[in-house]
């Protein structure tokens, strides 16, 4: 169903692009939609290219796995809309016809300051385009079946028809169409996410495996003799060890014992056995030298794995080995399930789910409203199971990663601290909880002034015919993008809420939530992930086009071209990138798509927005501080990103030796670039005699 | 851009920026109030504070829907005036002359 799904949103948009071709034979078809697009519909498309991959599956899943943590990015993409509305929608619109670069060039007519603003655009459109082809490769693959490199190729493919052949008018109707779905199916998933309550005992049915009930973690009584755990399990004895540290106090946080015990198995075929290991079945061949024993126990055949448990204190106090579940990477690059061979069959369970509400409540709180379900789930004695990982490698060289749960209070899973360690821990020097800080402030800064300074955000105010167009559509883009805000919040905890996180992916997490009410759901949000990654990224590449044709191309070749060499140099370059895009897709496919996505927003925010707001704000701005401003905001940027702890992890170096303490750039690179317009502005407006003429005071 | 706008059109436009400003000023110090308390008292925003609510959610709730709620008293502050100019609409910033469509 998801495939039919998929073909018929690729049929639409195709249709759409088709339709809409013959609107884009002038510049200002193909650029700007002739201005002509209605408000109402602009301010929908605004929210349908904004809310990307990241917005939609990637706050989900963050709020799923880290809580509130995740909830900050929500209110942060939001808060920015507040500068795009207050400051900048309607001189945007009066100032420029096609691009930014005119805005910001109309008081100087500088062919530098559109060279820099050009550049600008392109960098960020590029920063932000790559993640979203990653992401549009890794959603195809669990969703529809497809691997990765094809999945980008379609995707790319089908972005290019609908740019090259439509131009902003098609981009802006995919969009509009994208924003609807967005927020309708979020509406509807959050409706079923309240009528499903929360309740410790009730899960919905597992992904993949129709009618099998999401898995229980069993548990064991242990007592540690020798640091041996002593277990009553068919043949068990400890073959291994692990202990999470805390950093600062060497504390042992979280242990885990491998332990090797005896699975009944049935038979099937000459050599060949089955055997239930957490409600898998996997095959286990059981010839000679296939390194899988066989062994017989009461009569019966038995196969031997080995799985790693955590040592906790049970209800009672006493200490207890619980279930976890782990990814082994053999020597000989053999992959192990849960100590099983990896196939088809034997795939990791998902994980999550709340194990105790208030007493008061009973067992299950049945329906409830919406401020009930976020006051049960803050709630001291809600214990949420929160997914976490270690990673490691044994002596003998496998590479081992164990997924196991956190119980965690609702009190702490529902405010901010999981991701961003905001408190000092016992033993943190205080140096490190100054740069969380530091890290966490500078993150909140680059949010709040990255959105009103996207280059796919600010083409769209020169797409209505009014600077009142323009602020009417950002209100609608802000009620629209509000709204859907706030429904993440509820995706993400009715994703952990009711055990549908994939422990490999926070990204499945919205998916899987829709698996758990049905196939229908499932189908539509597949086929609405594709549509978002389409609405984004075809507005990233209407904002490269624009700026090579308009603003890169004639000045660096020191020439007028005609309308029509714009344009067809406009759908030529929409090729280009694409296809750049495509290779790019491919290329980083292990990227953490957010850290791209974290780029694009601090490069916006340091290259494009001290230029846009000195220009319109302060008198004695000069060209020649505004392009110093957008080159500084660009090179600061991304080189401290590239210098950043994350990045050195990356390199394989230590990332305390990184050369730029935190992670997040824009508390240096923001004001760096403002502080740059101003020293340049003042020392060049002594040499020039004259500044900028501010046009809306 | 003003040397297309009558005296009246420009003080509207004026005034539209003064608001602007001032309520962007107001909502930077709510969200950076927001960043503050998550900041250097982390533990208040576990605190219930309304409807049930921990301050956390009630926080982070109702900045977006002030933003909301920001954005539409913005509109009707903007409105032009009855007996104004009618500011907005720019001759010449519609490249092709383009339709309004609906």
């Amino acid at each position: 169903m998801a495939i039919a799904v998929f073909v018929i949103f690729v049929g639409l948009v195709l249709a759409v692009s088709a339709h809409t071709s013959r609107r884009a034979a002038s510049v200002g078809g193909y650029f700007v939609a002739n201005s002509s697009i209605h408000w109402g519909v602009n301010g929908v498309a605004f929210a349908g290219g904004y809310l990307s991959v990241a917005s939609f599956l990637g706050i989900c899943g963050l709020i799923a796995f880290f809580g509130y943590d995740g909830f900050l990015y929500s209110i942060g993409f939001l808060a920015g809309w507040i500068v795009a509305l207050f400051v900048i929608a309607e001189p945007m619109k009066r100032m420029g016809t096609y691009t930014f670069s005119d805005a910001l060039n109309r008081n100087f007519s500088h062919p530098g300051i559109q060279l820099a603003a050009g550049l600008s655009v392109l960098v960020v459109s590029l920063f932000y385009l790559v993640p979203q082809m990653v992401g549009a490769g890794v959603l195809v693959e669990p969703l529809l079946g497809i691997s990765h490199y094809w999945g980008v190729i379609i995707v790319g493919s089908v972005v290019i028809v609908l740019v090259a052949g439509g131009g902003m008018t098609s981009t802006t109707y995919v969009q509009f169409f994208n924003g609807g779905l967005l927020l309708t199916f979020a509406a509807v998933l959050t409706v079923a996410v309240l009528f499903r309550g929360v309740s410790p005992d009730e899960r919905p049915l597992e992904e993949g495996r129709e009618g099998l009930e999401s898995y229980r973690y069993e548990q064991v009584a242990v007592t540690i003799e020798g640091g041996q755990p002593r277990v009553d399990l068919p043949g068990a004895r400890n073959v291994g060890r692990h202990a999470v540290v805390d950093a600062n106090t060497g504390a042992e946080t979280a242990v885990f014992y491998r332990l090797s015990r005896l699975v009944p198995a049935i038979a099937d075929g000459d050599d060949g056995y089955t055997a239930e290991i957490k409600g898998r079945t996997p095959y286990f061949d059981g010839a000679a030298g296939s390194g899988w024993r066989i062994e017989q126990l009461d009569g019966r055949p038995h196969v031997r794995i080995e799985d790693w448990w955590r040592l906790m204190r049970g209800a009672d106090g006493s200490e207890v080995l619980v279930e976890t579940q782990y990814r082994a990477v053999m020597p000989d690059g053999s992959v192990l399930i849960n100590g099983a061979p990896d196939s088809a069959d034997n795939r990791l369970r998902q994980m999550g789910g709340v194990s105790a509400i208030p007493a008061e409540i009973g067992e299950r709180t049945g329906p409830v409203g919406p401020l009930r379900l976020l006051s049960v789930l803050s709630d001291r004695s809600t214990v949420v199971q929160r997914p976490l990982i270690a990673n490691f490698t044994t002596d003998a060289g496998e590479r081992m990663t164990i997924h196991y749960q956190e119980p965690t209070a609702g009190s702490e899973f529902m405010r901010p601290g999981l991701m961003f360690p905001l408190e000092a821990s016992p033993g943190e020097p205080p140096l490190t909880t100054l740069l969380n800080r530091l890290n966490f402030i500078s993150l909140m800064l680059a949010l709040f002034l990255g959105t009103s300074a996207l280059p796919h955000i600010l083409i769209r105010y020169y797409t209505v015919p009014s600077a009142e167009a323009a602020r009417k559509s950002t209100i609608v883009a802000i009620a629209g993008i509000g709204l859907f805000y706030v429904l993440t919040m509820y995706l993400g905890v009715g994703a952990i809420a009711g055990g549908a996180i994939n422990p490999e992916t926070s990204n499945m997490s919205a998916p899987l939530l829709a698996r758990s009410f049905g196939e229908v759901l499932f189908a539509m949000i597949s086929g609405i992930a594709f549509t978002t990654v389409l609405a984004t990224v075809s507005g990233l590449i209407m904002a490269a086009s624009g700026s090579v044709a308009h603003d890169l191309m004639g000045n660096l070749m020191r020439r007028q071209f005609s309308d029509h060499a714009k344009v067809l140099t406009g759908r030529l370059v929409a090729v280009v990138v694409g296809v750049i895009g495509i290779v790019l897709g491919i290329a980083f496919r292990d990227m953490n798509v957010s850290f791209m996505v974290g780029w694009a927003f601090a490069v916006a925010a340091s290259a494009n927005l001290p230029a846009l707001l000195m220009m319109l704000f302060w008198k004695k701005a000069t060209a020649q501080g505004i392009i110093a401003s957008i080159l500084v905001g660009i090179v600061s940027a991304v080189g401290l990103i590239l210098l950043s702890p994350d990045m050195w992890v990356r390199y394989g170096f230590d990332p305390a030796t990184a050369p730029m303490p935190i992670n997040q750039p824009g508390i240096v690179s923001i004001p760096l670039s403002f502080v740059v317009l101003v020293v340049v502005s003042l020392a060049t407006a002594r040499r020039n005699g004259t500044g900028a003429v501010a046009t809306t005071r | 851009m003003t040397q297309h706008l009558s005296e009246a059109e420009a003080a509207f436009e004026k005034r539209k920026l003064v608001i602007g400003i001032r309520m962007t000023l107001i909502y930077s110090a709510v969200y950076a109030g927001f960043v503050v308390v998550s900041v250097f008292q982390p533990t208040w925003m576990g605190v219930r504070a309304l409807l049930g609510l921990n301050l956390a959610v009630a926080y982070g709730l109702g900045l977006i829907l002030v933003a909301i709620v920001f954005a539409i008293v913005y509109n009707q502050l903007c409105r032009v005036p009855a007996s104004g100019a009618a500011p907005g609409a720019q001759p010449g910033a519609v490249p092709d002359g383009g339709k309004q469509e609906k």
